[in-house]
């Protein structure tokens, strides 16, 4: 057996599967696995320039390049920075008492030119998979701060984030011998990151955003999206590339890649109708900003979900994303704070919603095969208390250390730019370009 | 009347913008455009000469009374210019206006600015 498996190796078809694995000496690439998860690999990275265009159509004109240049950072830095140390410290053997992973061999991905693991991928396409989900984690924070940070202090502070706050949480909860993925009957649930990914990444950016402080003039002056249509983009970029991110995370290519699949778009479709249901009652008017955000509530809720609900769970997760994360929101412009473009609203509540509720909607041959682990009863009470731990140590967590790596890097580099340089816009004074140079005759 | 026409860099429009709303003028009319001055010569580069680039601007019109012309003319230029001064800062021309009408009302003359 791999020093680590997932969740969703818990469930009957993937047991099966492993089963037969540990039964041979050699284990052998399945080909149909192996295709699946390299197409999955690549549609997660594809979320990347996705989130770029939700991102970038959201900010005005000055900033769009600055904004867009966030997410293709973190393919850049986080694309060197996760062969090189960031498989090794997430998926290595427990150090510092399982703090987080280790094994030296790991390092530059030296030690797996020949492994094929336990479920019949060479690990190499494990590695890169799960480097996709690196990659996308720091560049959601990137919304919360947008229009008004240092390129450089941004650069700096998601490489140490990745290393200090992604790193250990995504040992906790998916390396085999991590202490969240050991808890209760079969673990804390989450298929797919809704703690690792989307909490983390939320409440970092719910730190920074009040930590940075509002951009120049916000609320008083309204801030338009400078192309919604580049937003829409984005948005059905990352519900595509989401199924890699879901169904990929069976690490198969059977049943449980399915139950994923038809999990996620449901919820999707589930989170971008209420919001327009809510917006349609609210303002007569039904914007493809809400259906947009819609989407993404659903999608960001069924992701911790998606390897153990049914359908009805996954339209009752999608809606239910909808309505709290549109509370959230409100409430945001209520006490004013600049979470520029709700990246704690949607990803921190939405995130926070799934890992909890996902607890109600369970499939019964789950649990049946909780309680007999646990050889007894298993309830879902005992399981939410589970998720909660999950989640409360994932806000602690990434909230404290998030908030240490700020300060420092705010008062060494420097995180909030100058007032001149936010008035000039990101485009001039952080990269010398401009973002819409086709509107002008050159 | 006078028409005030400024052609200032992308990256003061934010400070030109804000001076002016704080010396209450608020009618602007904002576009962007292309053009060259000063700033990029014609070049030459491995031996060719080339045509100077089309530059990025932003373009202010802004119609004024009298006696609003100078305090115009003041903030623009020290909102737009980079430090104490560089090439590319822009120019502002000045033209008589003619007339000038609201449409909702169909008010004339300095009223209607």
């Amino acid at each position: 057996m791999k020093r680590f498996s997932f969740p969703l190796l818990l469930l009957t078809a993937a047991m099966m599967f492993s089963g037969t694995a540990l039964g041979a000496e050699e284990v052998v690439t399945d080909s149909g696995t192996t295709s699946w998860m390299l197409t999955s690999t690549a549609l997660v990275l594809l979320m990347v320039p996705g989130l770029a265009m939700f991102y970038g159509g959201l900010v005005r004109t000055k900033n769009v390049i600055g904004t867009m240049m966030h997410s293709f950072a973190a393919m850049v830095i986080i694309g060197v920075l996760w062969p090189t140390l960031g498989y090794a410290l997430s998926f290595g053997p427990g150090i510092l008492g399982g703090f987080i992973g280790w094994d030296s061999k790991y390092f530059l991905l030296q030690g797996i030119d020949d492994t094929i693991m336990s479920t019949q991928i060479p690990e190499y396409v494990f590695a890169m998979f799960q480097g996709k989900f690196a990659i996308i984690t720091p560049a959601l924070i990137a919304g919360a701060f947008a229009e008004r940070v240092n390129f450089k202090g941004y650069a700096v502070f998601i490489a140490l984030w990745s290393i200090i706050v992604y790193s250990p949480i995504c040992h906790w909860v998916w390396a085999a011998d991590g202490f969240l993925f050991n808890l209760g009957a079969m673990g804390a649930i989450d298929f797919a990151g809704g703690t690792v990914v989307h909490i983390s990444s939320g409440v970092t950016a719910l730190v920074a955003a009040l930590y940075l402080g509002a951009r120049r003039g916000y609320p008083r002056n309204v801030m338009h999206p400078n192309n919604l249509v580049m937003t829409l983009m984005g948005a059905g970029l990352l519900w595509v590339g989401w199924f890699g991110f879901n169904a990929g995370s069976a690490i198969a290519s059977n049943l449980a890649t399915a139950r994923a699949l038809t999990v996620t778009q449901m919820a999707a479709a589930a989170g971008a109708f209420t919001w327009m249901m809510i917006e349609m009652f609210q303002h007569g008017k039904a914007t493809s900003l809400g259906v947009a955000s819609g989407i993404l509530a659903g999608l960001v809720a069924i992701t911790p979900a998606a390897g153990v609900v049914q359908p009805v769970g996954a339209l009752a997760l999608g809606a239910l994303a909808a309505v709290f994360c549109y509370l959230a929101i409100m409430l945001k412009n209520k006490i004013g704070y600049d979470d520029s473009l709700d990246a704690f609203g949607i990803h921190g509540v939405g995130g926070i919603v799934g890992a909890l509720a996902l607890t109600f909607f369970i499939r019964p041959s789950w649990m049946a095969d909780a309680a007999a682990k646990v050889g007894g009863s298993w309830t879902v009470w005992q399981q939410l208390g589970v998720q909660a731990t999950a989640v409360g140590v994932t806000i602690a967590y990434a909230a404290i250390v998030s908030l240490i790596l700020l300060f420092i890097i705010e008062k060494t580099i420097g995180l909030r730019i100058s007032e001149d340089e936010e008035m000039s816009g990101l485009d001039h004074s952080m990269h010398g370009e401009q973002g819409y140079g086709l509107i002008n005759l050159n | 009347m006078k028409l005030i026409t400024a052609i200032i860099q992308p990256d003061r429009l934010d400070h030109v913008r804000e001076a002016l709303i704080q010396a209450d003028i608020t009618r602007i009319t904002v576009s962007r455009v292309t053009g060259h001055g000063r700033q990029e010569d014609i070049e030459i580069y491995r031996g060719q000469k080339i045509a100077p680039n089309l530059i990025p601007k932003i373009r202010l019109d802004i119609a004024v009374n009298e006696e609003f012309v100078d305090i115009t003319l003041d903030t623009i230029i020290e909102a737009a210019r980079h430090g104490v001064g560089e090439v590319g800062d822009g120019k502002i021309f000045i033209t008589h206006l003619e007339e000038c009408i609201r449409i909702r009302t169909r008010e004339k003359g300095g009223k209607a600015i």
